[in-house]
C-alpha cells in the first residue's frame, strides 16, 4: 500500500499548477464574481487541455481516467483560486448520472460537449421546501400518450438558467410507495416548453455561476429522456450523491490548502510587535491545526475517491469525507481570515472568498445533519432509508 | 430578579426606535447594502428623533441619558440586519472622546451636531501596518504653533465615507517611547491634505462605508487636539471599556436574534411528512444548546453593563467579554447555516448576510487575541 501520487497523478497535478500560474489572475476572478460572469475562455482552455472530464471515457473526450483523478484536478484549481476553481469544476453538475447511468444514446449525446465546455448541466433535485427529504416528492412525472408529463418546483439549482440539460428527479409511483421504488430520473433540455427558470439571486458563493428556481409546467419528455428504469431513481440518485459528495471533499480540501498556503505566506511576512506574527506561539499553533486538519480530510477524500474507482465506496465514507473535508475547509479558511486581522475580511486578501467557498462546500449537497444521518445507517449497517 | 432596570421611559423610547426602524431603516436596507453606503439624511433623521448620542449631556444639546438607552440602540439596530448605520460606533464610541477630552470650544462647536446627526463621526487609529501594534503608527502629528500637521494614512476606518469629523491617533516623530507619544486629533471634512481613500470592498458589513483615509500635509488648528498633548494612549485605554462593552452587547444582540431566527425557521419548515425540523432530535438539541448560550451571553452582558453603569472598572471583564460574545457570534452563526442547510446558502434566506457581517466582530476594535493578551495581563499570567 502506498501513500503517495502516482508518476501519472503527480504530472496532471504539475500540469495544473502550470494551468493556474499562466491563467489564474485574481482580479479576473474577483470581477467575474462581482459582476456574475463566467468564464467561458478559461474553461475553453480547461477542457482543451482535458481537466475537464478527465474521468469521462475517451470517446467522450475525456482521458478514462478514475474519480482520483477528477478530484485531483477540483483541489489542485481550488487551491489556487477557490472561486475559479468551484466555477470550472462545477459547470458538469448532474452529468455523473449521464455517465454513469444513461444509454449510449444521452451518452453520445451529451457528454463530449460537456467535455468540451460547450454545454453546462444541472441536477434538478431539491423539492421546494423539502431539502435532501425525498419521500413524497412533490414534482411528478405521469405519462400520458408514450411520453412523460412533469409538473413541481426544484429549488436553488445550480447552473439553473444556464444549463442546456436538466436532470430531474421526480416521483413516478404513488406518495404512500417507499422512496426506494417511486422515484425516476429524466433529462430535461433547456428549450422544453413549460420549463421556466427564475434566477435565485446572488449567493454565498459560486456568483460566476448562476442558480436558479425551476418550475416545470407540463414539460413534456420522450420515454428515452429517461435515465435508468422507472422506479429506480432513489439509487441513482444515491450514487449520484456518494460521488458529489467525494469531488465536494476533494474541492474542500483543495479550498483549505489554498486559504492556509495564503495564511502561511501572511504570516510569515507580516510583521508586528517588531516579530513576523508566526513566531507567536498562537500563531503557530492555529498554523499547526490548520495543517492538520488538512492532512486528515485530504487522507479521508483520497480515501473515498480510490474506493470510488475501485468499485467498494460505502455511502458513509462519502459523507465522512464530505463532512469532514467542508468542516475542515471551513476551520482553516475561518483562522485565515483571523490571522490577516483587519485584511482577511477584506475582498482584495482573497482568504474570505476561501471562507465562503468553503461554507458552500458545507452547505452544498446536504449540510452536516444529512451527512451524519448517511453515515449512521452506514456504520450501524441498515439500509439507507 | 432582573440585572439592568428598564423604566417605561426605556420602553417608551425601544417602541419608538422600533417603530422608527420600521419605517425609516429596514425597508431601505437591501438598497444601501447595494451601494455600500448609508445616506446621510438617515443619519440626520436618526439624529432628529433623538436616536443618536442619548448619553451627551444637555449642556451641549444631548438628553443626557443613561448607557441603557445605548443599550437599547444596539439591540433594535441589531434588528434591522444591517451594519452600515453605525450608530454605537458614533455615539458611544467616537463621541465620548470628544465629550470627555475635547475643550469647551470644541464641545460647544461639535457637539451639537453630533446629536443632530448632522455631524457623523469616525475615529482612525488602525495603519496599514499598525493593526494590532497600535505603537506601531507612522502617522505623525507635529504641532507648529498654533497649528499641527497631519501626516500618514489610516484603513479600515468605519464610516470612512461619511464621516464629517475624524478623531485620528498621530505620533509625535521626535519622540522614542511611542506609547508616550501619541495625541488625538480632530479633522474636520474638507481640511486640506485629508483625503478619503477606496471604499474598502468587504465579505461583509456591505451597507458600511468602510475606507481607506489618507492625510497629507493636512495641517488643523492645534485646540482641534483632544486632551493633553501626547497622552493618546492614556485616553485610549480610559475609554476601552465602553468601546469592548459596547461590542459585547452588539455581539450578544446579534446571537439573540440569528437565534430567534433560526428557532423561527425549523418550526415552520417541515420535512416531506409534515414533521417540523425542529422536532428532529439532532436540530432540537442544537438549537437547546444555541438558546443555552444565548441565555449565559445576556447574564454576562447584563452584569457587565450594570456595573460599567455603576462606573466599575471591568475592563478585564469587558475584554474577556468582546472575545467571547464575539467568538459566539461565530459559532451560532456557522450552525445557524448547517442547521438550514442548502437555503441558507442564498442571500435571500436572510441568515447570511448575519454570517457574513459577522465575521469581523471577532476582528474589529482589537482582535480576540489582543484581547486575550490584555486578560493575561491584567490576570498577572
Amino acid at each position: 500500500m502506498e501513500f503517495t501520487l502516482t508518476k501519472p497523478q503527480k504530472e496532471i497535478q504539475k500540469a495544473i499548477f502550470e494551468f493556474c500560474k499562466g491563467e489564474f489572475d485574481k482580479e479576473f476572478g474577483l470581477d467575474c464574481e462581482r459582476n456574475r460572469t463566467y468564464p467561458n475562455k478559461l474553461l475553453e482552455k480547461a477542457c482543451d487541455l482535458g481537466f475537464i472530464g478527465i474521468h469521462y471515457p475517451e470517446e467522450y473526450l475525456g482521458a478514462g481516467l478514475g474519480l482520483f483523478e477528477h478530484c485531483l484536478v477540483a483541489e489542485t484549481l481550488c487551491r489556487r483560486d477557490s472561486t475559479l476553481g468551484l466555477a470550472l469544476t462545477l459547470t458538469a453538475s448532474g452529468a455523473e448520472f449521464i455517465l454513469r447511468s444513461g444509454t449510449g444514446d444521452q451518452k453520445d449525446r451529451y457528454l463530449q460537449q460537456i467535455a468540451e465546455g460547450r454545454l453546462f448541466s444541472a441536477a434538478a433535485l431539491v423539492d421546494e421546501g423539502l431539502g435532501y427529504d425525498f419521500r413524497c416528492l412533490k414534482t411528478t412525472a405521469a405519462q400520458e400518450n408514450g411520453q412523460w408529463v412533469i409538473d413541481g418546483k426544484k429549488s436553488l439549482v445550480l447552473n439553473g438558467g444556464t444549463a442546456g440539460i436538466y436532470v430531474v428527479l421526480c416521483r413516478t409511483g404513488t406518495e404512500t410507495e417507499p422512496q426506494e421504488k417511486n422515484l425516476t430520473l429524466f433529462l430535461v433540455e433547456k428549450e422544453a416548453k413549460g420549463l421556466t427558470c427564475e434566477d435565485a439571486g446572488t449567493r454565498i458563493s459560486c456568483n460566476m455561476l448562476t442558480a436558479a428556481d425551476l418550475t416545470f409546467n407540463q414539460v413534456c419528455v420522450p420515454d428515452t429522456s429517461r435515465i435508468g428504469d422507472v422506479g429506480d431513481g432513489y439509487r441513482l440518485l444515491n450514487r449520484f450523491l456518494d460521488e458529489c459528495r467525494v469531488v465536494l471533499s476533494a474541492q474542500a480540501v483543495g479550498i483549505a490548502l489554498g486559504a492556509y498556503d495564503r495564511a502561511l505566506a501572511y504570516c510569515r511576512e507580516r510583521v508586528q510587535f517588531g516579530k513576523s506574527i508566526g513566531q507567536f506561539q498562537i500563531t503557530a499553533h492555529k498554523l499547526a491545526d490548520m495543517a492538520r486538519q488538512i492532512e486528515y480530510a485530504r487522507a479521508l477524500s483520497q480515501k473515498a475517491a480510490w474506493h470510488f474507482d475501485n468499485g467498494m465506496l460505502d455511502p458513509g465514507l462519502a459523507a465522512m469525507a464530505k463532512l469532514t473535508a467542508a468542516q475542515g475547509a471551513v476551520a482553516v479558511a475561518y483562522e485565515a481570515i483571523q490571522l490577516h486581522g483587519g485584511y482577511g475580511f477584506m475582498t482584495e486578501y482573497e482568504v474570505e472568498h476561501f471562507y465562503r467557498d468553503a461554507k458552500f462546500t458545507e452547505l452544498f449537497c446536504g449540510a452536516g445533519n444529512v451527512q451524519r444521518d448517511v453515515i449512521a445507517a452506514s456504520v450501524y449497517n441498515k439500509k439507507r432509508s | 430578579m432582573e440585572i439592568l432596570h428598564y423604566t417605561d421611559a426605556h420602553e417608551e423610547f425601544r417602541l419608538r426606535l422600533r417603530g422608527f426602524c420600521e419605517k425609516e431603516i429596514i425597508p431601505f436596507v437591501d438598497e444601501w447594502e447595494e451601494n455600500h453606503i448609508v445616506p446621510k439624511q438617515a443619519w440626520k433623521r436618526m439624529g432628529e428623533e433623538g436616536f443618536l448620542c442619548t448619553a451627551v449631556s444637555e449642556a451641549y444639546g444631548g438628553p443626557g441619558k443613561d448607557f441603557l438607552y445605548s443599550v437599547i440602540v444596539a439591540e433594535e439596530l441589531a434588528r434591522t440586519n444591517h451594519t452600515g448605520l453605525a450608530a454605537p460606533l458614533h455615539s458611544d464610541i467616537v463621541v465620548p472622546y470628544i465629550e470627555s477630552y475635547g475643550s469647551e470650544a470644541i464641545k460647544k462647536r461639535y457637539l451639537p451636531g453630533c446629536v443632530s446627526g448632522d455631524i457623523v463621526t469616525a475615529v482612525a487609529m488602525t495603519e496599514p501596518d499598525a493593526g494590532s501594534d497600535l505603537a506601531a503608527m507612522t502617522t505623525t502629528g507635529v504641532e507648529d504653533g498654533d497649528e499641527v500637521e497631519i501626516n500618514g494614512s489610516k484603513t479600515f476606518i468605519t464610516n470612512g465615507i461619511n464621516a464629517d469629523l475624524v478623531v485620528v491617533a498621530a505620533i509625535d516623530p521626535t519622540l522614542e517611547n511611542p506609547h508616550q507619544a501619541v495625541s488625538l486629533y480632530l479633522v474636520k471634512d474638507g481640511t486640506p491634505g485629508f483625503e478619503r481613500g477606496r471604499r474598502l470592498e468587504k465579505m461583509g458589513f456591505h451597507s458600511q462605508d468602510t475606507a481607506e483615509l489618507f492625510f497629507n500635509k493636512c495641517r488643523i488648528p492645534v485646540e482641534n487636539r483632544l486632551g493633553e498633548k501626547n497622552m493618546g494612549f492614556v485616553m485610549l485605554m480610559e475609554k476601552l471599556q465602553q468601546e469592548r462593552l459596547i461590542c459585547a452587547v452588539m455581539a450578544q444582540f446579534a446571537v439573540e436574534l440569528i437565534v430567534e431566527n433560526v428557532t423561527a425557521y425549523l418550526k415552520t419548515a417541515k420535512d416531506a411528512m409534515g414533521k417540523p425540523l425542529s422536532k428532529y432530535q439532532a436540530t432540537n438539541f442544537a438549537l437547546v444548546e444555541m438558546a443555552t448560550q444565548a441565555r449565559i451571553g445576556r447574564t454576562f452582558m447584563e452584569k457587565l453593563v450594570a456595573e460599567h453603569m455603576e462606573g466599575r472598572d471591568v475592563v478585564m471583564e469587558t475584554c474577556m467579554a468582546k472575545y467571547w460574545h464575539t467568538d459566539l457570534t461565530q459559532t451560532i452563526s456557522n450552525r445557524a447555516l448547517d442547521l438550514i442547510g442548502e437555503e441558507a446558502a442564498a442571500e435571500r434566506s436572510q441568515i447570511l448576510r448575519p454570517w457574513r457581517d459577522l465575521r469581523v466582530l471577532p476582528i474589529f476594535a482589537g482582535t480576540n487575541e489582543i484581547m486575550k493578551m490584555v486578560v493575561g495581563r491584567m490576570l498577572q499570567l
